[in-house]
């Protein structure tokens, strides 16, 4: 019978206490399989990557006799063989990981912080100052991205023979994160605008919260998972872009093992043994598919419906 | 369907002839549809049963509130169902049962014999694509003509549906016309092929009610030159008063009650219509007059209640009404059915109305609803 | 000047917001065109009094209101909220003033932030502003969640998406009226709605009104929606004032020829008015780009004469409380009031 008093309260009133939907929002949506095959992956890596100086590895810098080119699963306790200098390619690669994914996390960090302030403040004001960073990241974008890091990476190096520089790790960090910056502007930008147009950026200005409120309370809640879906993609593409400047020889000074330049390394033995190269190039190969499949996860989970109707 | 042939009188909308299907059966005949979809909460039955039929030249209005399945109605009729829809009963257009024709068949329904005006003008239209190719694509999807015909056919058709200017609104695109201009190219598109059958979901809830009035005017004048039949699906009773034939009136996927619009109005007998009528705000009322709000919410069709799934809401609700579901059934004047024991305007009605007052009003507060929770 | 004057305005001192001679303009593409959304309009509101503000798309209304908050600021006039000019205010004193106006917008969607629960963007204006402690702000959203009819223990850890648009609409007032402001402005607050739910919302804005004594702007294209909240109704056209009035007069003896076609798009739900015997306004509102010389309405209205191009009119009194502006304006003769083809039956159940 409450029922009935509420109803027929209800229909004189207009107000009937709410029986809000259930609640089957995003939080029960399922994984797709996919996602812990990448997630499995990622995590073992960094896993590897934390536990290097535990797990039983030759010195990835030292060269043993006997397994210079020696091909994978050849020799016990080398299990993916050596390279053109004998060194144990395991650990080169596992040791190499940790340098190349600490440069493509460091170098996204960087650029997502300047991109994102960048891209969040020009889409929220507009106006001239919004228009002259528009052009910037614009003119950014239009050259050819391996290329800006190269002319970076010369440029932060100084003069080579005046050993005062800043570490050659420090040095990619910051050249590739600045080739980051545009791009993870661009794609802030493009959600911010959207979202300031909304009416709650209106509400809310009108019941008095300052625009830095209103940018990290309102605006960048909904803007972020579109920022951490990109940069799972930028940290990928940067460490391709690590691998392409290892190649070209500005990466790392050697011994020291990335995967740029273990694959610079084996060029030279391509032919012959092959297995060099297609080590690391299998390492990125997974990894920049996981952190692609992870990004689309990201996005998806995080993509509110936004009505109920 | 009686003919797929192409008839250039039907570009020209002047196939006023009765369609002449020899058996005199109505042009769309729906028996029993149910519709279902599969989602993660379980099985949404969002259109439970419902038996109608529709004449050429007629006008059908189908009202209720958003969630009563009208619109999944008028897209199961057609066949524009998602991959998680299932579709029970029979749809019979022109005596042919295309409930569950393949989809090579419905395609040459789609435009040619029965088309759509939707909702929104802007998301309905293709952005990228100039008005005249909307209109001349279907033309050319259903007939064999050449280009220079379909061009002048859409020029035509353009003007019919009150366009001024026709001929430079054909090369713009929809973002270019305000929205009440888009609807009217909606209906175009619509027109194009001489439909006899035309469904309009809601084609005027997003507009103004000056553009309104002209929509629902277009609708009626093009319906009246091409002896279209037409279905007005709305949620606002005064949309299809003067405009429809028949009115059915739809909660929770069923029809409550089904009348010839003068009959529903003179003797309305669902509490829900009654209560759809009461909601709306009148002009002869004087400011500040306290409207008759529907409370509550329409059950989730997943796991709808047991008896009238009005009765949650229904001041005239008794026992009876929580255990078994009412059938639609005549009563009265003929063609006027509806589905409740205890009728608006009926002697069962007002002791039920009267046993409920008496019961709940010491309890319930009458007016203020603040006074409600505190 | 063309629907212009302050003559239907009320001395200053009995008036909570006054907005004299407000323009809004914005650039139109190239070419240094521009939209004239607003030009020279005067409106007034009193305390505790509704002000219905209505007419077309395109006509400014939404802008009118927007112009009233400053946000954005308008391009010249004058808006005067409780003796302060907020045109000449800006900076902090103008966020401490803003907060005194409130607004109630028409998507329920757009109007709400979906990352945020519900708890906390009804206590915003309060979190802003330090108003409380962490305590009694929950405490007050719980009452002003049972206030607008939503309970509390459900309502406040969900998100937007997972109400109704109706509910939504809940949470949006409960959110204007936190911060008790002096003036709220509702953005066609219903158009979004069903007839069912809308009746519903606008019961609950006039109790509101009447619990927290709120002085409203309501903002719609539906003059049957803003008849029954109003006191007085002010019909926009093409960014300007046509005519003011109380609602109860200006109903039933219309002098502007655009609200009588503005009352005759009405849908009457009764079938025995056939919508195709009543006059309806053809044509569709001219670009606000160049707007037409002289009375703006000239081109669509069926009593436009030479003058009409020639020379902007005039507000006017032209009846107890009601003001127009119209060279030729309909006198009571002219017009049937709608009403007197309904009939004079009111029950819906007994229609026709």
């Amino acid at each position: 019978m409450t029922d009935l008093a509420s109803a027929s309260t209800g229909l004189q009133t207009g107000i009937v206490l709410a029986d809000v939907e259930p609640d089957d929002g995003i939080t029960k949506k399922k994984l797709p399989f996919g996602a812990y095959l990448a997630g499995g992956w990622m995590i073992l890596l960094i896993v590897a990557i934390l536990g290097a100086s535990y797990l039983p590895l030759s010195d990835p810098n030292e060269s043993i006799a006997g397994l210079k080119e020696v091909a994978p699963f050849q020799v016990s306790g080398h299990v993916l063989g050596g390279d053109g200098n004998g060194r144990d390619l395991l650990a080169r690669t596992i040791y190499g990981a940790r340098i190349s994914m600490e440069v493509a996390v460091c170098a996204v960090l960087f650029g997502l912080f300047i991109g994102g302030a960048l891209g969040l403040l020009s889409g929220y004001y507009r106006g001239k100052v919004g228009n002259v960073l528009v052009s910037l990241f614009d003119i950014l974008l239009a050259i050819p991205p391996l290329v800006l890091a190269l002319a970076l990476v010369a440029v932060l190096k100084g003069d080579p023979s005046a050993d005062n520089g800043l570490p050659t790790v420090l040095i990619l960090i910051l050249a590739l994160g600045i080739v980051s910056i545009p791009i993870l502007a661009r794609i802030t930008r493009a959600n911010t605008l959207a979202w300031a147009q909304r009416d709650f950026v209106t509400a809310a200005r009108a019941q008095g919260a300052k625009n830095s409120r209103i940018i990290l309370r309102e605006i960048l809640p909904n803007v972020l998972p579109s920022m951490i879906s990109i940069s799972l993609l930028g940290i990928a593409v940067t460490i391709i872009a690590e691998g392409g400047l290892g190649i070209l020889g500005v990466s790392v000074e050697p011994p020291t093992a990335t995967w740029g330049t273990i694959i610079a390394d084996g060029r030279t033995a391509l032919r012959d043994s092959p297995f060099i190269v297609f080590i690391p190039c299998i390492a990125i190969f997974l990894t920049v598919l996981s952190l692609n499949y992870l990004g689309d996860v990201v996005r998806d989970r995080f993509d509110v419906r936004e009505s109920a109707l | 369907m009686t003919t797929t042939d192409p008839q250039p009188a039907q570009l020209s909308g002047l196939d006023q002839s009765p369609d002449g299907d020899p058996t005199g059966e109505p042009l769309l005949q729906v028996t029993d549809l149910k519709t279902n979809f599969t989602s993660d909460r379980g099985r949404v039955q969002a259109v439970r049963g419902v038996t109608f039929t529709l004449d050429r030249g007629k006008t059908l209005g189908i009202v209720g509130e958003s969630g009563s399945g009208k619109s999944v109605l008028a897209r199961s009729i057609m066949g524009l169902m998602p991959s998680n829809a299932t579709r029970t009963g029979s749809v019979r257009y022109g005596g042919e049962e295309i409930l569950n024709a393949p989809l090579k068949v419905m395609r040459e329904y789609w435009g040619d014999q029965m088309s759509m005006v939707f909702q929104d003008p802007m998301t309905a239209l293709n952005p990228v694509m100039r008005v005249s190719k909307q209109i001349t694509e279907s033309i050319h999807e259903h007939l064999d003509v050449s280009k220079d015909y379909a061009d002048e056919s859409a020029l035509k058709i353009l003007e019919s549906v009150g366009i001024p200017e026709a001929k430079r609104r054909l090369r713009q695109y929809p973002h270019e016309l305000s929205g009440g201009m888009r609807q009217r190219v909606m209906i175009a598109i619509a027109l194009a092929c001489g439909p006899k059958l035309l469904f309009a979901d809601e084609p005027t809830t997003a507009l103004d009610v000056t553009v309104q009035a002209q929509i629902l005017d277009l609708l009626q004048e093009q319906q009246r030159e091409r002896f279209m039949a037409v279905m007005l699906v709305t949620h606002d009773l005064g949309v299809v008063a003067g405009r429809a034939d028949d009115i059915a009136v739809m909660y929770a996927g069923q029809i409550v009650e089904r009348a010839p619009a003068r009959t529903l109005f003179a003797e309305m007998a669902h509490p829900y219509t009654e209560a759809l009528l009461q909601s709306i705000p009148k002009l002869e009322m004087p400011n500040h007059t306290r409207l008759q709000a529907i409370g509550g919410r329409p059950p989730d069709l997943v796991n709808p209640p047991q008896g009238c799934k009005f009765a949650p809401r229904c001041p005239y609700a008794q026992d009876k009404c929580r255990e078994v579901e009412p059938p639609l059934e005549e009563h009265g004047t003929p063609g006027h059915a509806f589905a409740c024991y205890y009728p608006v305007n009926s002697a069962e009605g007002a002791e039920a109305l009267a046993r409920n007052r008496a019961a709940h009003v010491p309890a319930a507060n009458t007016t203020d609803p603040t006074a409600v929770v505190s | 000047m063309a629907g212009i004057g302050t003559a239907h305005l009320r001395p200053p001192d009995e008036t909570l917001l006054q907005v004299e001679h407000l323009v809004v303009e914005f650039p139109a593409g190239r070419r240094g065109l521009k939209v004239n959304a607003v030009t020279d309009v005067s409106i007034d509101v009193k305390p505790g009094e509704t002000l219905g503000l209505v007419g077309e798309s395109g006509c400014g209304k939404s802008t009118t209101g927007k112009a009233i908050l400053q946000l954005p600021p308008p391009t010249s006039g004058t808006v005067t909220f409780d003796g302060k000019k907020l045109s000449s205010t800006s900076g902090e004193s103008l966020r401490r003033l803003r907060t005194q106006l409130q607004m109630i917008f028409q998507d329920p969607i757009s109007s709400l932030n979906p990352r945020r629960r519900v708890e906390d963007i009804i206590a915003e204006g309060l979190s802003i502003w330090q108003i409380g402690d962490k305590d009694s702000r929950s405490k007050k959203v719980d009452d002003m969640l049972l206030t607008v009819g939503l309970d509390p223990a459900v309502a406040r850890g969900r998100r937007p998406f997972q109400f109704s648009g109706g509910q939504c609409q809940r949470i949006s007032i409960a959110r204007a009226v936190m911060t008790e402001p002096k003036l709220s402005i509702c953005d066609e607050p219903v158009s979004a709605l069903d007839v069912s739910v809308q009746a519903q919302i606008l019961n609950l804005l006039e109790d509101m009104k009447e619990r927290y004594g709120l002085t409203l702007i309501y903002i719609a294209h539906d003059l049957a929606v803003v008849k029954n909240d109003s006191d007085r109704v002010a019909v926009m056209y093409l960014g300007r004032i046509c005519e003011v009035g109380n609602p109860n007069v200006l109903y039933q003896q219309p002098a502007h020829p655009y609200t009588s076609a503005l009352l005759s798009a009405i849908p009457v739900p009764n079938p025995e008015v056939r919508p195709e015997d009543r006059q309806s306004l053809a044509g569709e509102i001219p670009s606000p780009v160049s707007p037409p010389s002289g009375c703006r309405f000239r081109t669509r209205c069926p009593r436009a004469e030479e003058k009409c191009a020639a020379e902007v009119p005039e507000i006017r009194p032209i009846g107890d409380d009601q003001f127009v502006a119209c060279h030729f304006p309909l006198s009571p003769n002219d017009t049937v009031p709608p009403t007197e083809v309904v009939g004079a039956s009111t029950s819906g159940a007994t229609v026709g």
